[in-house]
């Protein structure tokens, strides 16, 4: 395909777009499709043709809409209307309603702060078009970006950009994108790789999966632009087992555009050339820590290794590999299109850009959603979320998972940022946001996420094996109130082996949910302690807790 | 060695060394007597870091870390403490995790005596052990006709594993599950007897450092390991590369 071709297309498939006045779009996310909304899809077809409005409104299964709690959603354009909890019977009123006045009953309001407030960058289509059709992706303008990047743009230039975006990896380290780039664009080697880590593993995390099943052309054009700015000829999605909708959008759409020749030999007419695969994940967590998934996917058990060497240097088949998470690499084509100045003019001075959240738990409004980074906490639990339901008040939001830390209600005007979090004994990890009210018990929230990292644990390092299972028979003997002094004081000196001696990320932000519930929620672990013997059998040095690491270090920026 | 080969200086425990730019952190501190605790490390096999005896506190550009010495290549101008009070409980706490994961009876052991976890846990003073013992329900396997795998006394170091790929190049061994269920396995965890792979060459037998892996015919503290040939084919080795 050469630039030309690429545009009449664009233009082609948006006049198509306009031809037909009508469209029904219904959510094909996974939340969605749990409630069987790929059967709507077909009843809205058969109920199309009954009716003869198959020219004046199509049908499109799309990617997640973001308000899960309200599915299955069924939108009908031009003017967005959207319905919410939709079942089969309710379709032939949907589609009769098309072009007439919208069913006040089933009318999900869209003025609300869960739509109003947010900021779509990443997710800026992800909803809108069909993630089955190349067509739809190039309606809306996918590919540009490479198309600039290719052909008005060196390398270098794109990694100035990226640098200048301020854009921090987004599987939960945060380390600098643009620096990342840098590192392994500069190291000599004839053979690179980009992989684009979407092992997402942390309990109540979806926010790859939503970008992977939603717009699966956008993470192809960002690793090509990736592989562009870095001088890799092959990529990797690595992609999580259970995710299989992903697994089989992101194949098709790889084999799309390997046939519109946006993949292959000569992109654009120039020297780039860029293949991609899918490679499947095993169903271990650990194999999202970059290490072990360089080992899986080069067919070995998915286990960390010691770093130095970095992947950067030294990673994939021993050569320099640049890992970046689905949310990072989604980034880059906005960032493309848009400038550095752009990306960067959202966000706090530390942490820029958009963020994208999976919000769950004790909430109105659960779901995927996306904000400007230096949102307050606050803002996203109580008018985005909608706040508590059913008369309880909150209690505390859990963030990044099992690397992350639980932060009270006195820290919700905290910016969510890199840093700001991590000062209060929390992380924004992958994005996971999980609401607690008072109903939930602390330490079991922390024995909840102990048990996660004990039998994620991948066995290979001892603090991180045996440490888990330790901590967590701690931690029930605590929560079913058979726990003394002298257990709370083993479990915070394992704690503080198992985060400064662990060998991989996982096992080094293990300890965090312990810690930080231990921080904010001490009377909790006290309460629940049977007696106080004498200490006379605790010749462990007391060392008091230290705070929480970064967390899975290198879970891919 | 290629000419090549730059040479770093750094400081370990206040004493001024240097090596080439491939060795570790492990291998300039034997060079100068300085001990290191190793329990998954052995000279002449691939380093995995995985025991954690190792650690050393590594201060190297303001920035101080804890790095397993086997695995980590040595850095101009690295500050390096081998045995500070901190390390020294640490491992102690590894060690008694270890010992609370399996079944490590030495009174009953064919290598009490010549066990490196009970050599190791001497060397640390490790008196006694703070944590619950797990007690796992494992097996034994004793079906080949020279050689036996306890599990009960198995540490997961992985030196069978790495001995029998690096070295004899049969790999025969390696590691199946996860968490604490992990145990090594001979041939997609088939019984020893019927492992076709296995060459019944022994090494594996001598590079474990605990009684998990011993041959038919000894009894208590009988089992002695023998390593000589390890350091023999690595000098082979580096000669012929």
């Amino acid at each position: 395909m050469n630039p030309e071709e690429l545009h009449q297309l664009a233009e082609q498939h948006a006049n198509t777009r306009t031809q037909i006045p009508h469209r029904i779009r219904v959510c094909a996310g996974t939340s969605c499709m749990g409630l069987h909304s790929d059967q709507l899809v077909s009843a809205v077809q058969r109920e199309l043709k009954q009716h003869g409005h198959e020219k004046t409104c199509r049908v499109s299964g799309v990617g997640c809409m973001g308000l899960c709690s309200a599915g299955p959603l069924v939108a009908v354009d031009p003017d967005g209307i959207l319905y919410q909890h939709v079942s089969e019977t309710d379709i032939s009123a949907i589609v009769a309603s098309v072009g007439n006045a919208p069913l006040e009953q089933l009318r999900c309001p869209t003025d609300i702060p869960f739509f109003t407030h947010q900021k779509r960058v990443v997710l800026e289509h992800c909803g809108e078009i069909d993630p089955e059709r190349i067509e739809d992706a190039l309606a809306v303008g996918g590919y540009t970006a490479l198309l600039k990047a290719l052909t008005e743009m060196t390398p270098a230039e794109v990694i100035t950009q990226v640098m200048r975006s301020g854009l921090r990896g987004r599987g939960g380290a945060g380390y600098p994108a643009g620096l990342k780039w840098t590192t392994v664009a500069k190291a000599r080697n004839p053979r690179k790789f980009v992989i684009c880590n979407g092992d997402e593993g942390d309990p109540g995390a979806f926010m790859d999966r939503g970008v992977m099943e939603g717009d699966p052309h956008r993470m192809i054009e960002a690793m090509a632009i990736a592989g562009y700015a870095i001088g890799a000829n092959e990529g990797y999605f690595f992609v999580r087992g259970e995710y299989t909708t992903s697994v089989k959008r992101l194949r098709k759409a790889i084999l799309q555009a390997e046939r519109s020749g946006l993949l292959g030999a000569n992109i654009f007419g120039t020297p780039f050339s860029f293949t991609l695969e899918v490679r499947i994940g095993a169903g271990a967590f650990v194999s999202g820590e970059e290490t072990a998934l360089i080992a899986s996917i080069e067919g070995r058990r998915g286990t960390p290794n010691p770093r130095p060497p970095y992947p950067a240097e030294q990673g994939l088949w021993g050569c320099p590999t640049l890992i970046n998470n689905v949310a990072t690499l989604a980034s880059i084509p906005p960032i493309i299109n848009h400038g550095s100045e752009w990306y960067a003019s959202m966000g706090t001075p530390n942490s820029k850009g958009t963020h994208v959240f999976a919000l769950t738990g004790k909430v109105a409004h659960t779901g995927l959603i996306e904000v400007p980074l230096g949102t307050t906490l606050r803002e996203v639990i109580f008018e985005i979320g909608g706040g508590i339901p059913n008369g309880h008040s909150f209690k505390a939001v859990q963030m990044g998972g099992p690397s992350g830390g639980c932060i009270p209600a006195e820290h919700l005007d905290t910016p969510i940022g890199y840093e700001d979090l991590q000062r209060i004994g929390a992380m924004i990890g992958s994005g996971g946001i999980l609401v607690l009210d008072d109903t939930s018990s602390m330490v079991e929230v922390a024995r909840f996420f102990m048990e996660f990292c004990m039998t994620e644990s991948c066995g290979k390092c001892v603090p991180c094996r045996v440490g888990t299972v330790q901590m967590h028979n701690l931690l029930t003997r605590i929560s079913t109130g058979a726990a003394t002094t002298h257990d709370l004081a083993l479990l915070e000196s394992l704690c503080d082996l198992v985060q400064h001696t662990s060998l991989c990320g996982l096992g080094r932000s293990a300890p965090n949910p312990v810690l930080s519930t231990l921080r904010y929620f001490r009377e909790e672990y006290e309460a629940s302690l049977t007696s106080t013997p004498s200490n006379e059998l605790i010749p462990l040095t007391a060392r008091p807790p230290a705070p929480p690491t970064n967390g899975p270090n290198g879970k891919g920026a | 060695m290629p000419s090549s080969v730059r040479v770093k200086t750094l400081r370990i425990d206040d004493l001024d060394v240097a090596g080439d730019e491939q060795q570790t952190i492990f291998d300039v501190a034997i060079e100068h007597d300085i001990p290191i605790p190793t329990l998954c490390h052995l000279d002449g096999l691939g380093a995995v870091g995985a025991c954690r005896m190792c650690l050393v506190e590594v201060t190297n550009a303001n920035q101080t870390r804890l790095q397993p010495a086997c695995a980590t290549p040595i850095e101009e101008g690295m500050q390096i403490v081998t045995n500070s009070p901190r390390l020294q409980e640490y491992r102690r706490m590894i060690l008694e995790l270890l010992f609370a994961e399996g079944n490590h009876v030495c009174a009953v052991c064919v290598s009490n005596g010549h066990c490196e976890l009970q050599g190791l846990a001497q060397s640390v003073g490790m008196t006694h052990v703070r944590f619950p013992y797990h007690y796992p329900q494992r097996s034994v396997d004793a079906s080949h006709r020279r050689f036996v795998v306890d599990h009960n006394r198995c540490v997961l170091c992985t030196r069978c594993v790495r001995v029998c790929d690096e070295i004899e190049g049969a790999h025969t061994w390696d590691l199946m599950g996860a968490s604490s269920q992990t145990q090594v396995v001979t041939d997609l965890n088939q019984p020893w007897a019927e492992a076709e792979t296995c060459t019944g060459c022994g090494k594996c037998i001598h590079v474990c450092p605990t009684g998990a892996l011993f041959e038919k015919g000894h009894s208590v503290a009988e089992m002695h390991k023998r390593r000589q040939f390890l350091p023999y084919l690595r000098a082979m080795r580096e000669r012929e590369l």
